[in-house]
C-alpha cells in the first residue's frame, strides 16, 4: 500500500543523508521526497511517499525514528489527511492545442504561469492522482518538461506533528 | 576557566568521561591530537599496527566492561582501516566511539591529501556520527558521543575532527558537561507494565515453554535477572551465539545454543515450544532458519530494547519494548507475589521430554574417523585448564563454533566474538583490549589458521606492551567453515579454501618475541597448555593441529525449520 511518511527532524548537515541513507539500505521504497524548513528553523520538515507491505511500513517508521537527528514521524495515511503536489508542465502550445491545453487546465483549476508563441507552461497543486490524470489527458505527444515537487501532506483537524 | 586547544580539549573530554585507554594510529591529520596526548599521563595511548585492530581492542574492552571503547585514528586510510572494526561493532550493538582525523575544513570537498569522506563512509554502519565544526563544540560533542555509544541499544559512534578544530594556538574555556539532553534522542528506561504483566500471566500458564535470550542481556546487565525468572519458573534456557554467558552454562535448565550450530536439544524445544520469551535477541536468520516453518505451535513474548527488533522478522504477539533488567525484574517480582504457579505437572514431562532430546545427541563428536586430534577436543580440554573462567576471544570459523559449543560460560561478558559480521581477525585484537584491561584474568584467543593471518602483524603491539595473552589456533589448515559448506553443499569441491604455504607459526611468533609451542597429538595437549597458562608473563602462541575434515554439527538444513539438522556427517532428523 502507498503510505505518506511525515518526519520532523533537526536541520543539520547530514540529517538529510541519513534518511536518504536508511532507505536505500535496507531496501526500503522512496516514490517521492520533499524536504524544507519549518516555522522552528532548527526543525525540517520530510515527507516521503513509499509504498510496503505493513511490515515493511513498520520497519520504516522504526528505522526512521531510531535515527538520532529525527524528533518526530507519523504515518499520514494512517488517519484522515490532505495531500498536495505541485507540478510544473510544459507543453507544446501551437494551433488548436492552445485551447485545448486552455480548457484542461481550467478544468483542473490549473495556471498558466508562462507563455511564448509556441509553449505554455502550466501550474497545478493537488493530490498526486489529480497530476497523473491531467498528464494523462494531455497525452505524452504535447509534453514537453514535467517537475513535480512531491507529496507534502498534513493530519486533519487539531492532530499536529510538532515537539 | 582553563583555556585549552581543541586537541586537549578531546583529551581532557575523555580523561573526564574516564576513559584510560585508547587504541589508536597516528597521522597527519592527527598531529596535534597527539602532541596533546604527549603532553598528559591521564589517558594512555596504545600504538597498535593496523587501525582495524585499534578499533576491535575498543570493541572488546566495550564488550568485557560494558563501557564504551576509544579508538583514534587518522583521517584517509587510517579511517577506512577502521571501517570493518565499526562494522563489527555496529552489528553486535556494542558501544564505541571512534575519532578520526579529517582534513582541515577549509579543504574539505577539495580531493584534499587523505581526505575521504567518513561520515558519508561510515553512516550505514554507526548509531551516530558527529563533525566537529567548532572547536567549542569538542567537549559537549564527546559527551554526546558516549551517551549515545552507552544508552539505549549500544552501537558506534564516529566524530569526525578536522585537523584546524585542533590548532594549538587557538585557545578556548574548556567545561565538561555534566550531563547531556538530547531532545530527539530518549531511550526506554522500562517496560510497559500491562504488557509485562500479560507475559506473567502467559509464562505462568505455559506448558512448553523455552527462554530464549540473546545478547541483549549481555548488553544490558540482565543475567541475574534472566536467572532468577527462569529459576523460580523451571524453565529451560538457550543462548543466542551472542547471549552466551547470559544463564550459566553448566547448570542443568541450560539446554545450549540455537540456530543453525544450536543443540539438537535447543532447537527441538523451540520447535516444539508452545511459548517462547524472548529476550534481547533479534531473530536473526542464523537462529530462525525458515521463517515460515519458525516454531509452528509457539505464541512469542518479545522483549527487546529497541522497538525495531522486534516483528522484523518474526511477528511477537506479546511485545515488550523496554531493557531487559528492568523487563526481568518486573517479572521476577510479579512471578514471586503471583498465586498462579506452573503446572507442575506440563512442566515435569517438558523437562522429561528434553532430557531425552539431550541423551540423543548430547555435543556428541567422532574421535575414531581420524588419527588427527579433533577441535572439540582442544575446546573442552581449554575449557578444563581453564577451570571454564577465562576470557575467550574468538575468530571467524569452525574453531569459534566449536568454542561457543563446548567451552560451558558459566558468567556474562568473557565470551566475546564478532556474530553479527563475522569479522575474521577479530580475536586477537580483541583478547588485546580484553587482556590490557584484566591483567589478572586468563584471557585467550581462539582463532584458526586463517583468521589469525587478518590481524597477525599485532603480535609486535603485543610485545610492546606485554601483553600475556594466550592463542589457541586450531589449525586445519584450511578455511574450515569455507570447506564444510564446499562438502555439504558442492560436492567437496574445494575452491580456494585449502591454505598453502602456512607459516611456521612457531617461528613466527618467537621472531616477535613470544614462546611459540606446536601440539600435534592429543597425549601431549593437557600437559602443553598447563604449561602454556603457567606462563603468566608471556604471551604463548598454541599451534594445534586438527583434523582438518571436521565439521560442525548440529547444522540445520538450510531453509528448513528449527528441528531439521544434521547431526553428523550422515545422520539427519
Ligand atoms: C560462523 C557463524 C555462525 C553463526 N551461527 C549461529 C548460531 O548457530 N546460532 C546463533 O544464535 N547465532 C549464530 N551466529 C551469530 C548470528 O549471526 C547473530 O550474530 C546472532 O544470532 C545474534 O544474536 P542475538 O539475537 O542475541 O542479537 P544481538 O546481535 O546480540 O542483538 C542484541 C539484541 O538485544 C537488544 N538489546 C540491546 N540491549 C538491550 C537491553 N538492555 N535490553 C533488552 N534488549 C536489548 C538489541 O536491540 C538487539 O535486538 C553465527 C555467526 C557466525 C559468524
Ligand atoms: C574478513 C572475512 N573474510 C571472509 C570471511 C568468510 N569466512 C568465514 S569462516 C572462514 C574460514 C575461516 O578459516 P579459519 O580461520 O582457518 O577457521 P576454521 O573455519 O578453519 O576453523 C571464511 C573465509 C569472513 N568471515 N571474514
Ligand atoms: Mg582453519
Amino acid at each position: 500500500m502507498r503510505h505518506i511518511i511525515s518526519v520532523l527532524m533537526e536541520n543539520e548537515p547530514g540529517a538529510l543523508s541519513r534518511v536518504v541513507g536508511l532507505f536505500s539500505q535496507r531496501n526500503f521504497n522512496i516514490e517521492s521526497l520533499t524536504v524544507a524548513p519549518t516555522e522552528d528553523s532548527t526543525l525540517s520538515r520530510l515527507t516521503v511517499t513509499t509504498i510496503g507491505s505493513d511490515r515493511v511500513i513498520e520497519q520504516i517508521t522504526k528505522q526512521l525514528n531510531k535515527l538520532i537527528d529525527v524528533v518526530k514521524v507519523v504515518d499520514l495515511t494512517e488517519g484522515d489527511h490532505v495531500e498536495r503536489e505541485l507540478m510544473m508542465i510544459k507543453l507544446k502550445a501551437s494551433g488548436q492545442m492552445r485551447a485545448e491545453i486552455k480548457r484542461t487546465a481550467d478544468i483542473f483549476r490549473g495556471q498558466i504561469i508562462d507563455v511564448t508563441p509556441t509553449t505554455y507552461t502550466v501550474q497545478l497543486t493537488g493530490a498526486s492522482d489529480k497530476l497523473d490524470a491531467f498528464i494523462e489527458t494531455l497525452g505524452a505527444a504535447h509534453i514537453m518538461e514535467v517537475v513535480r515537487t512531491g507529496v507534502s501532506g498534513l493530519s486533519r483537524g487539531e492532530k499536529v506533528l510538532s515537539i | 576557566m582553563e583555556q585549552l586547544s581543541g586537541g586537549e580539549m578531546l583529551i581532557r573530554a575523555l580523561k573526564d568521561e574516564g576513559v584510560k585507554h585508547i587504541y589508536g594510529y597516528p597521522g597527519g591529520a592527527l598531529l596535534h591530537i597527539y602532541d596533546a596526548l604527549f603532553q598528559q599521563g591521564d589517558v594512555q595511548h596504545v600504538l597498535v599496527r593496523h587501525e582495524q585492530a585499534a578499533t576491535h581492542m575498543a570493541d572488546a574492552y566495550a564488550r568485557a566492561t560494558g563501557k564504551a571503547g576509544v579508538a583514534l585514528v587518522t583521517s584517509g586510510p587510517g579511517a577506512t582501516n577502521a571501517v570493518t572494526g565499526i562494522a563489527t561493532a555496529y552489528m553486535d550493538s556494542i558501544p564505541m566511539v571512534v575519532i578520526t582525523g579529517q582534513v582541515m575544513s577549509t579543504l574539505i570537498g577539495e580531493d584534499a591529501f587523505q581526505e575521504t569522506d567518513m561520515i558519508g563512509v561510515s553512516r550505514p554502519v554507526v548509531k551516530h556520527s558527529f563533525s566537529v565544526q567548532n572547536p567549542e563544540d569538542i567537549p559537549s560533542i564527546i559527551k554526546k558521543a558516549f551517551h549515545i555509544a552507552e544508552s539505549g541499544r549500544p552501537g558506534p559512534v564516529v566524530v569526525d575532527i578536522p585537523k584546524d578544530m585542533t590548532n594549538p594556538t587557538d585557545r578556548f574555556n574548556y567545561e565538561y558537561p555534566k550531563s547531556i539532553k538530547l531532545r530527539s534522542y530518549n531511550p526506554v528506561s522500562r517496560g510497559h507494565s500491562g504488557q509485562i504483566k500479560k507475559a506473567v500471566d502467559m509464562v505462568l500458564g505455559a506448558k512448553r515453554l523455552v527462554i530464549y535470550a540473546g545478547g541483549g542481556v549481555i548488553l544490558g546487565g540482565a543475567s541475574k535477572e534472566l536467572t532468577e525468572l527462569a529459576q523460580l519458573l523451571n524453565a529451560p534456557v538457550t543462548n543466542t551465539l551472542m547471549g552466551l554467558g547470559g544463564y550459566p552454562g553448566t547448570d542443568r535448565q541450560f539446554i545450549g545454543m540455537l540456530g543453525m550450530h544450536g543443540s539438537y536439544e535447543a532447537n527441538m524445544a523451540m520447535h516444539h515450544a508452545d511459548l517462547i520469551l524472548a529476550v534481547g535477541a533479534r531473530f536473526d536468520d542464523r537462529v530462525t532458519n525458515g521463517v515460515d516453518k519458525f516454531c509452528p505451535t509457539a505464541k512469542i513474548i518479545h522483549v527487546d530494547i529497541d522497538p525495531a527488533s522486534i516483528s522484523k522478522t518474526i511477528k511477537a504477539d506479546v511485545p515488550i519494548v523496554g531493557p531487559a533488567k528492568h523487563v526481568l525484574n518486573e517479572m521476577v517480582t510479579l512471578v514471586k507475589d503471583s498465586k498462579k504457579q506452573p503446572e507442575k505437572e506440563a512442566v515435569d514431562s517438558w523437562w522429561k521430554q528434553i532430557d531425552e532430546w539431550r541423551t540423543r545427541h548430547g555435543g556428541h563428536y567422532r574421535t575414531d574417523d581420524s588419527e588427527k586430534m579433533k577441535p572439540q577436543q582442544v575446546i573442552e580440554m581449554l575449557s578444563k585448564v581453564t577451570g571454564g573462567d577465562a576470557y575467550i576471544c574468538s575468530d571467524v570459523g569452525q574453531h569459534q563454533m566449536f568454542a561457543a559449543q563446548y567451552y560451558k560460560f558459566n558468567k556474562p561478558n568473557r565470551w566475546i566474538n564478532s556474530g553479527g559480521l563475522g569479522t575474521m581477525g577479530f580475536g586477537l585484537p580483541a583478547a588485546m583490549g580484553v587482556k590490557m584491561n584484566f591483567p589478572d584474568e586468563e584471557v585467550v584467543c581462539v582463532t584458526g589458521e586463517g583468521s589469525i593471518q587478518m590481524n597477525i602483524q599485532e603480535l609486535s603491539t603485543i610485545s610492546q606492551y606485554n601483553i600475556p595473552l594466550k592463542v589457541i589456533c586450531l589449525n586445519n589448515q584450511s578455511l574450515g567453515m569455507v570447506r564444510q559448506w564446499q562438502d555439504m553443499n558442492y560436492e567437496s569441491r574445494h575452491s580456494h579454501s585449502y591454505m598453502e604455504s602456512l607459516p611456521d607459526f612457531i617461528k613466527l611468533a618467537e621472531a616477535y618475541g613470544h614462546v611459540g609451542m606446536k601440539v600435534d597429538k592429543y597425549e601431549d595437549l593437557e600437559a602443553a597448555m598447563t604449561k602454556a597458562f603457567a606462563m603468566k608473563d608471556r604471551m604463548v602462541f598454541m599451534d594445534i593441529t586438527v583434523d582438518p575434515f571436521e565439521h560442525v554439527y548440529p547444522m540445520q538444513v538450510p531453509r528448513g525449520s528449527m528441528r531439521d539438522m544434521w547431526l553428523s556427517k550422515t545422520e539427519r532428523t
